[in-house]
């Protein structure tokens, strides 16, 4: 009897203790994090494409603190859904396809001397990227345009074309199965014919 | 008409690959493996072909399943060291089947199963020849005494007839074989003074048995040699580093000398422990198994170190006789903690004032 | 700078010949002498050049010239207009045929914008403008003249030559770099046995700006002939040292010379000047000769055009601009002696392979390998690593590759960055001696290159968020201004109602004075009922911060009080009599007029 009673004791004093241990450290060590939405929002893409079904990186943000899946950003493609999954604790999930698929960057640019000055597509643009007037041409700020695509649907001439960026060799990804080589070939150079 | 090929730097490659690597490692064998063949018999070189016959098979087979280049991986020869590391360990006229489980095992389980060549916690040869210590003891201690002490007149097919029967051609079991001229069971001379020890005898009393001639124990010594010598031709040739070896020997025998200067009846001399037993060949082709052992120089003599101060201590109050498999394969377990520890400096950067970086490197 | 070597301890080091090392390295076959045997030759006048507008470290000068323009042998083609632009000159006398994209010098085969000149045959120089005594003119004037010359380091980095030598820190040692560690380039080697003079003039002038407390010329000790030539030029100044360094690869890095010769390294966040030390190429010494001695840009340098697929390997003298068949064309190249046509620009450790034989010899180009069919075998895919860490021990800068590539393979970029990825100098020694044949460098430049374009997107990221909550909240400003606006258009509708209508000024004039008369009523009626100002009194409190306003609510107080006092005295007399309800309703009675 005593020994089920000292194992009672002995038990709750561990518990205790431990308890005690936990409590402590969790006051000790807690860790200030930034709220669950401004670290979700610092991943997304900031394209503002509203692919997500949300108007806005923000807004789907919300969302996926709220539980919403983490797959159905397509600009940012699998690396923002596999940063998404490591914040949320969530298996990586393929990129949601009834979003759109992931594509290479591409800007918007106006064909300029077909732009009939509607600024309709301005009022359209989420970060304010085109530049014009009422009546006046407008144009896209290249570095300011995110490639969201929404400015494309609202033009009435359809003068808008979203373009690939050009890849430049400062920024190349080292991707030796894109390097151009087609239409060069030795058998061009004089060098052949010496022999 | 071909397109320019292009490619990254660098184009220039050293021309010796894990391939030859472990050619090289296999080659550094042969003047021990003559020498060991000499004082046991051929049944050395049949557990050896046992032994490698069976790793390559199966590593074939595993890789056939996982669908992957097999004859690209059977090229690297690893599979193929790990059986002759293996062979060489095991006794000399062991049942054949020791070597063909403990060489499944060494393929199948400690290497395939944690994803192959590069992916094993584990040295593959050390994790079969335990798992075989444990699970068969009597085989796995059944040596031999050296040929030359033998009464028997024991030829190749005698050796043959053994592996595969558990009986020579005369119909002698291996127990028989094991006794001796003045009828003492032969053992090997770890294992005898071990014995000794227990019965109460001292070491010095257990050294002046015909199969020791002092502390060289006979024909484990001239092996021990040949084995050392075929390593420091590896170290000559860039194949290993001497990080592990060098720490290994030399904790091993700091360890033995500080017993041995303790208690000499009690504790066998450096040398003993240094000329018997696998120290040798576990410090130069056991230890330095790449994928198994620490990655940075600080990291291999500390890995070294504690595998040589490891076998000392199981050796003298393990219950095992010899203690480098053990050893070797504790370390194995502490390779990343090691690895984590021992990251070295960085050209630029500031040295690291971590505790355990300052205070572990000696 | 406690942990390393201070300057007398390293002269008395350099004077006994006993340098440090860096750890690491390794001893490939170097394959010199299969070029730097003969003479450096000079090229035809090309017919074609083709000069990119940005050959070194930093951004495109203007260009000055149009298409069309006639040119002459030197003349600039654009214009330093910011600190990091570096200006191109005409190599050939000739015609600009096109300022368009052409195939860059770059492993990418990707396209950049280059000024094409074809030759008129004649080579007719423009009137260059040298510094007449270099030695009396100011700093800036020569690094003006320096930087007028287009030079950027010709070892191979291509950072611009002028702004390195614009330095206000203390330096110790000027280190003259003529080690050309990799194998096979014997480019500088020629042009230190040929010109060791200019090269030694180039020195001067660098001596003059920096003022150095030692000059060091450091060179591997695998080309004794430079070695002597160099140390015969330089043996009347006192201060300048010729050093023989071991031969080991990548010795002539610029990181590595310095640590070789002085022991220190280099901060990973900082720059050579900040261990007192500055390093320049003898390539570049020549060149600034060149530019300030005479007044030359840079428009020529010399490429080892090597590889055993050629008939007649060498040096020699290119144009810039000169596109790299030519150069073949003039060593002989033998297409039947390799399997697959390649060829690299730079060495066999750090070159990069070119996508098209219209590349351009560039500023940097030292070297053109073509190798035969077995020379260079191309590797096979890649093994397992077997973690034998051989690429540990052959880094020269203590990195861990194996688990950087474990790291940069599962693109765990931060795990990477933590083992000091942008440490890598991208020397190849450890994917060199790889058995397992991982292509390592190639990883980690994939690593790097991702992670800045993670950096750069992340930045765009946040720049379009900003601009997003701009837009959002521009827009709720003008939805705020159009409600003003609004509310505004409607009082002013509403004066204008009240300018024209009486009616509508009677109406509230009425409800005024009806409003006046009922406060009079409440007054007189808590003055006259004493039921009533009873009532009034206990609503007091709640009404007092009106009250103290105005003038007719200080009578009300006083009227309040003397009720309170009466009703007490009520109170007394009768016990009961309270009505909750009609409190609230006196209460409002004060309440309304003072607010309104």
């Amino acid at each position: 009897m005593t020994l089920t009673l000292i194992a009672i004791l002995v038990v709750s004093a561990i518990a205790l203790i431990f308890g005690a241990l936990l409590g402590y450290a969790s006051i000790r060590f807690k860790v200030k994090s930034d709220p669950l939405v401004e670290q979700i929002d610092n991943i997304l893409p900031q394209t503002q494409c509203g692919q997500c079904g949300y108007p806005g990186c923000r807004p789907y943000a919300e969302a996926i603190a709220n539980g919403d899946e983490i797959n159905k950003c397509p600009p940012g493609g699998e690396a923002t859904i596999k940063q998404l999954a490591d914040l949320m604790g969530k298996e990586p999930k393929p990129l949601d396809a009834a979003h759109g698929v992931e594509d290479i960057k591409k800007v918007a640019f106006i064909r300029e001397d077909e732009c009939i000055g509607c600024t309709k597509c301005i009022q359209a643009c989420p970060v304010d990227a085109i530049l014009g007037a009422a009546k006046q041409m407008h144009t896209v700020i290249i570095d300011e345009c995110t490639g969201c695509d929404l400015c494309v649907d609202p033009c009435p001439v359809d003068c808008i074309d979203m373009v690939p960026l050009n890849d430049k060799s400062e920024n190349w990804q080292w991707d030796f199965t894109q390097v151009p080589r087609s239409d060069e070939n030795l058998g061009d150079i004089p060098v052949r014919q010496l022999q | 008409m071909s397109k320019l090929k292009v490619a990254s730097s660098p184009h220039h490659h050293n021309q010796r690959d894990t391939g030859q690597v472990m050619r090289l490692v296999a080659y550094a064998c042969i003047p021990g493996i003559m020498l060991q063949t000499w004082y046991f018999g051929v049944g050395v070189l049949i557990q050896i072909a046992l032994c490698m016959l069976t790793a390559i098979v199966t590593e074939a087979l595993i890789v056939e399943l996982r669908k992957k280049n097999t004859e690209r991986v059977i090229k690297d020869s690893s599979a193929a060291l790990a059986g002759l590391l293996l062979g060489i360990c095991l006794p000399p006229l062991a049942p054949w089947w020791i070597a063909v489980i403990g060489s499944f095992f060494a393929i199948a389980i400690v290497k395939q199963a944690y994803g192959g060549l590069g992916f094993n916690m584990f040295n593959p040869a050390m994790a079969a020849y335990v798992m075989l210590l444990i699970s068969f003891p009597v085989q796995m201690t059944s040596w031999l005494p050296p040929i030359s002490l033998a009464e028997l007149n024991f030829s190749i097919l005698d050796a043959i007839y053994t592996v595969f029967t558990g009986f020579t051609i005369d119909g002698y079991s291996i127990e028989q074989l094991r006794v001796g001229a003045d009828g003492v069971s032969m053992a090997t001379p770890l294992d005898h003074v071990k014995t000794s020890l227990v019965e109460g005898y001292t070491v010095q009393e257990a050294l002046q048995t015909p199969i020791m001639s002092g502390a060289w124990g006979l024909g484990w010594a001239q092996i021990a040699i040949a084995y050392l010598v075929g390593g420091i031709a590896l170290i000559k040739l860039n194949v290993i580093n001497w990080h592990i070896p060098g720490s290994m020997i030399l904790a091993a025998m700091l360890t033995a000398l500080i017993l041995h200067l303790a208690d000499s009846s009690q504790y066998a001399s450096p040398a003993f422990h240094f000329l018997n037993g696998s120290l040798v060949i576990g410090a130069f082709f056991i230890a330095t198994d790449p994928v198994s052992a620490a990655t940075t120089n600080k990291g291999r003599l500390i890995f070294g170190a504690s595998i040589g101060v490891w076998i000392i201590i199981i050796r003298t109050w393990g219950s095992y006789p010899d203690a480098v498999a053990f050893a070797v394969i504790l370390m194995n377990m502490a390779v990343p903690l090691i690895d984590y520890y021992t990251r070295p400096r960085t050209y630029g950067h500031k040295l690291k004032t971590s505790a355990i970086n300052n205070s572990e490197d000696d | 700078m406690s942990m390393f070597a201070d300057y007398d301890q390293i002269m008395e080091r350099i004077a006994t010949q006993r340098l440090w090392d860096f750890p690491g390295g390794v001893h490939p076959v170097e394959r010199k002498s299969l070029s730097n045997q003969e003479s450096i030759a000079r090229l035809p006048l090309p017919e074609l050049v083709h000069i990119p507008v940005k050959q070194h470290i930093g951004v495109n000068g203007e260009i000055i010239v149009n298409v069309g323009d006639k040119v002459l042998r030197g003349q600039p083609l654009s214009s330093s207009d910011n600190a990091f632009s570096v200006p191109v000159h005409a190599s050939v006398s000739g015609e600009i045929i096109a300022i368009d994209e052409h195939v860059a010098a770059h492993p990418s085969g990707l396209k950049e914008l280059t000024i094409s000149i074809r030759s008129d045959g004649q080579d007719t120089p423009f009137n260059y403008e040298p510094l007449s005594d270099y030695s009396t003119r100011s700093k800036a004037e020569i690094i003006s003249a320096i930087c007028k010359a287009g030079i950027s380091g010709m070892g191979g980095a291509g950072f611009p030559t002028h702004l390195k030598s614009n330095n206000v820190k203390p330096i110790e040692f000027l280190i003259i770099n003529g080690i050309e560690c990799e194998p096979y380039i014997t480019a500088d080697d020629r042009l230190m046995r040929e010109h060791a003079w200019q090269i030694r003039q180039g020195i001067d002038i660098l001596n003059h700006l920096l003022q150095p407390k030692q000059v060091l010329v450091a060179v591997e000790d695998n080309k004794p002939e430079a070695l002597k030539t160099l140390s015969i030029a330089c043996q009347q100044e006192d201060h300048y040292q010729v050093v023989s360094v071991p031969t080991k690869y990548p010795a002539g890095g610029e990181k590595q010379l310095i640590q070789v010769l002085t022991s220190r390294e280099v901060p990973s966040d900082g720059l050579p000047v900040d261990v007192g030390c500055l390093m320049y190429n003898v390539g570049t010494c020549y060149a600034i000769a060149d530019a300030v001695i005479e007044g030359k840009p840079l428009i020529e340098r010399v490429v080892t055009v090597t590889g055993e697929a050629l008939a007649k390997p060498r040096n020699v003298w290119a144009r810039i601009g000169t596109p790299v068949k030519d150069l073949l064309t003039f060593a002989e190249y033998d297409p039947n002696k390799q399997s697959y046509p390649r060829i690299i620009m730079g060495g066999p450790m750090m070159g990069f392979t070119l996508s098209s034989v219209q590349v351009p010899v560039v500023k940097i180009t030292n070297c053109l390998l073509v190798p035969a069919h077995k020379e260079l075998p191309l590797v096979e895919d890649e093994r397992a690593c077997i973690r034998c860490s051989a690429c540990a021990d052959a880094c020269p800068v203590s990195l861990l590759p194996q688990q950087m590539f474990w790291h940069s393979k599962a693109k765990e970029y931060e795990k990477a960055q933590e083992y000091n990825l942008f440490d890598c100098i991208e020397c190849g020694a450890c994917a060199y001696v790889c058995p397992s044949e991982i292509p390592l460098v190639h990883y980690y430049r994939k690593a790097k290159a991702d992670i800045r374009q993670q950096q750069i997107e992340k930045e765009k990221a946040e720049k379009a968020r900003i601009r997003f909550e701009a837009r959002k909240a521009r827009l709720q400003r003008e939805k705020e201004e159009r409600e003003e606006k609004h509310r505004k258009a409607a009082e002013a509708r509403k004066q204008a109602m009240n300018k024209d209508g009486g009616v509508a000024q009677d109406k509230i004039a009425a409800a005024l004075e009806r409003a006046k008369a009922k406060k009079a009523a409440a007054q007189a009626k808590a003055q006259t009922s004493p039921d009533e100002a009873k009532k009034q009194a206990q609503s007091v409190p709640a009404a007092s911060a009106t009250i103290v306003t105005s003038q007719d609510d200080k009578q009300a107080k006083v009227a309040a009080a003397i009720a309170r006092a009466k009703a007490k005295k009520q109170e007394r007399a009768k016990q009961q009599e309270s009505a909750p309800a009609s409190q609230e309703t006196s209460a409002k009675k004060v309440d309304k007029p003072s607010n309104e």
